[in-house]
């Protein structure tokens, strides 16, 4: 049965009737058609659905939609503004860190995570943030190097914006 | 994966309110972080006509301290858990369990109550619904023969979480509420050996708190093995609470998990108090531990390896604890 769903997605209020059996990753992809938050596994165990509910990551596919009632979910359309890339979005592209790009959103989305709350995060800091996030292109070297460049460039106001 | 079941939803506000909706829906079921219980109900292993959601249920999310005991609500996240001072610093098994759980992203929805309550594991049951019929189903789901021991009556899913052990091995107790009120027990006697039905908890029961005893002098420590050291499941965890006095073993405490259908806690050990800590002291907690334990073929790495893995983990963290018990006196 469909309930009224009410919280914000990317900064914008939203109200919509939701299925209460329904995941919070095929609400952003089917409903909202934010299709950048990827299914990969589909059973929590890959990190590619990584999204922020009150900027803590999520995975959106072990996550019921209505469980984020009056949250705030942020999910990697979110992160550009006006058309400029995001910091970790510039730094994932300068240094290489998308090769396939598929777990590229659910990477950004737990970096995000760890930079809001550790600015300058150590690589241990970094490698122990993405333990939950697979790769199996790149070897996660130019991940890490990735969200190192990123925090070194750190301009926390840009983040938070 | 599957899609979930139609369900409904219901928002409990209180512990109270949510035993109460459980007992008026039979077909209901809890759920907190639902980082096991919804995959699980997508592989069709689970099915609820109701379920009620404890993410407005504050009272089981207060972590505080009464004087030596801690009382951490079954609602408290193990990204909480992991990370609260007095956790780290008094109950260090505690911690590290919470923190070899899954990856960070799973620590930050998963409970306490629902690591403590974690659906046992196999080989033959986590599966999808069509590799399971292949194979014919097995009795914990859908068949009537454990694949694991064909010649069993009962089902020997391994249960497989972390936390349970070192709260063993600290010697906590659960408070559970039910329609008659709380009830108070040590958390050994809320498990059962048997992959089907491994909790002493009725039907309409919540588990609400663990009260966990600050023992002054006690050191601990969780380990576990598993086959990608950022994510799985222990395909066997081993806790170890320790007291020294001098060159003398004070306590010894030992629980398990991975290795049998309930966490298991270690009987026997009370006889190496007073000794010191020698080979013999070892190999009589190594001969305890593999009569305590069955791994059974519940996962991919075999059960002899599993079996002699589980006494050395042991061993190592009952070394290196007596060492810095040494260090630290």
């Amino acid at each position: 049965m469909k309930k009224l769903l009410t919280l914000m997605v990317n900064g914008r209020p939203r109200e919509d009737a939701v299925a209460e059996n329904a995941l919070l990753i095929d609400y952003l992809r089917d409903t909202l058609g934010l299709t950048g938050t990827k299914q990969g596994c589909d059973g929590g165990e890959c990190g590619a659905c990584t999204v922020l509910v009150e900027g803590e990551p999520r995975l959106a596919c072990s996550t019921l939609a209505h469980s984020a009632e009056g949250r705030h979910i942020e999910t990697i359309e979110g992160l550009s503004t006006a058309g400029n890339l995001s910091r970790l979005q510039r730094a994932f592209h300068e240094h290489l860190g998308a090769q396939c790009g598929f777990c590229t959103p659910g990477m950004i989305m737990a970096a995000e995570a760890l930079l809001r709350r550790t600015p300058q995060p150590s690589r241990d800091e970094i490698r122990a943030a993405l333990a939950g996030n697979l790769c199996r292109c790149t070897g996660y070297v130019k991940i890490l190097d990735s969200v190192e460049a990123a925090a070194r460039c750190g301009d926390v106001a840009e983040v938070a914006a | 994966m599957g899609a979930l079941s139609e369900f409904r939803l219901m928002r409990a506000t209180s512990a109270a309110d949510a035993v109460r909706l459980r007992g008026e829906f039979p077909a209901s079921r809890f759920i907190a972080g639902g980082t096991d219980l919804l995959p699980n109900m997508r592989r069709g292993l689970t099915g609820a006509e109701v379920l009620i959601d404890l993410g407005g249920v504050d009272e089981i999310r207060e972590l505080r301290r009464d004087g030596d005991v801690l009382r951490i609500g079954a609602g408290v996240t193990l990204a909480t858990l992991s990370a609260d001072p007095t956790v780290v610093a008094r109950l260090p098994a505690l911690a590290q369990a919470a923190l070899a759980v899954a990856g960070p992203t799973h620590r930050r929805a998963a409970t306490l109550g629902g690591n403590l309550c974690l659906d046992t594991r196999c080989q033959y049951y986590n599966q999808s619904e069509d590799w399971r019929r292949g194979n014919d189903f097995c009795m914990k789901r859908s068949g009537d023969v454990c694949r694991v021991a064909p010649k069993s009556s009962r089902c020997y899913a391994a249960f497989s979480g972390d936390v349970a052990p070192a709260l063993l091995a600290l010697g906590a107790e659960v408070e559970v509420l039910g329609p008659q009120g709380l009830r108070r027990l040590p958390l050994a006697d809320f498990y059962i050996d048997d992959g089907m039905a491994w909790l002493a908890l009725g039907p309409d029961e919540l588990l609400v708190a663990v009260m966990v005893p600050l023992v002054a002098g006690r050191t601990s420590a969780y380990e576990k093995i598993r086959v990608r050291g950022a994510i799985d499941f222990p395909l066997a965890g081993v806790a170890v609470a320790l007291r020294r006095d001098g060159e003398l073993i004070g306590e010894l405490r030992v629980a398990c998990t991975g290795v049998s259908s309930r966490p298991e806690f270690i009987a026997g050990l009370d006889e190496l108090v007073g000794k010191p800590l020698d080979d013999a002291a070892l190999a009589t907690m190594e001969r305890h531990l593999k009569r305590g334990i069955q791994p059974m073929e519940t996962t991919l790495v075999s059960v002899p390896y599993r079996r002699r893995a589980t006494p050395l983990l042991a061993k190592r963290l009952v070394r290196r604890l007596w060492e810095e018990a040494r260090q630290g006196a």
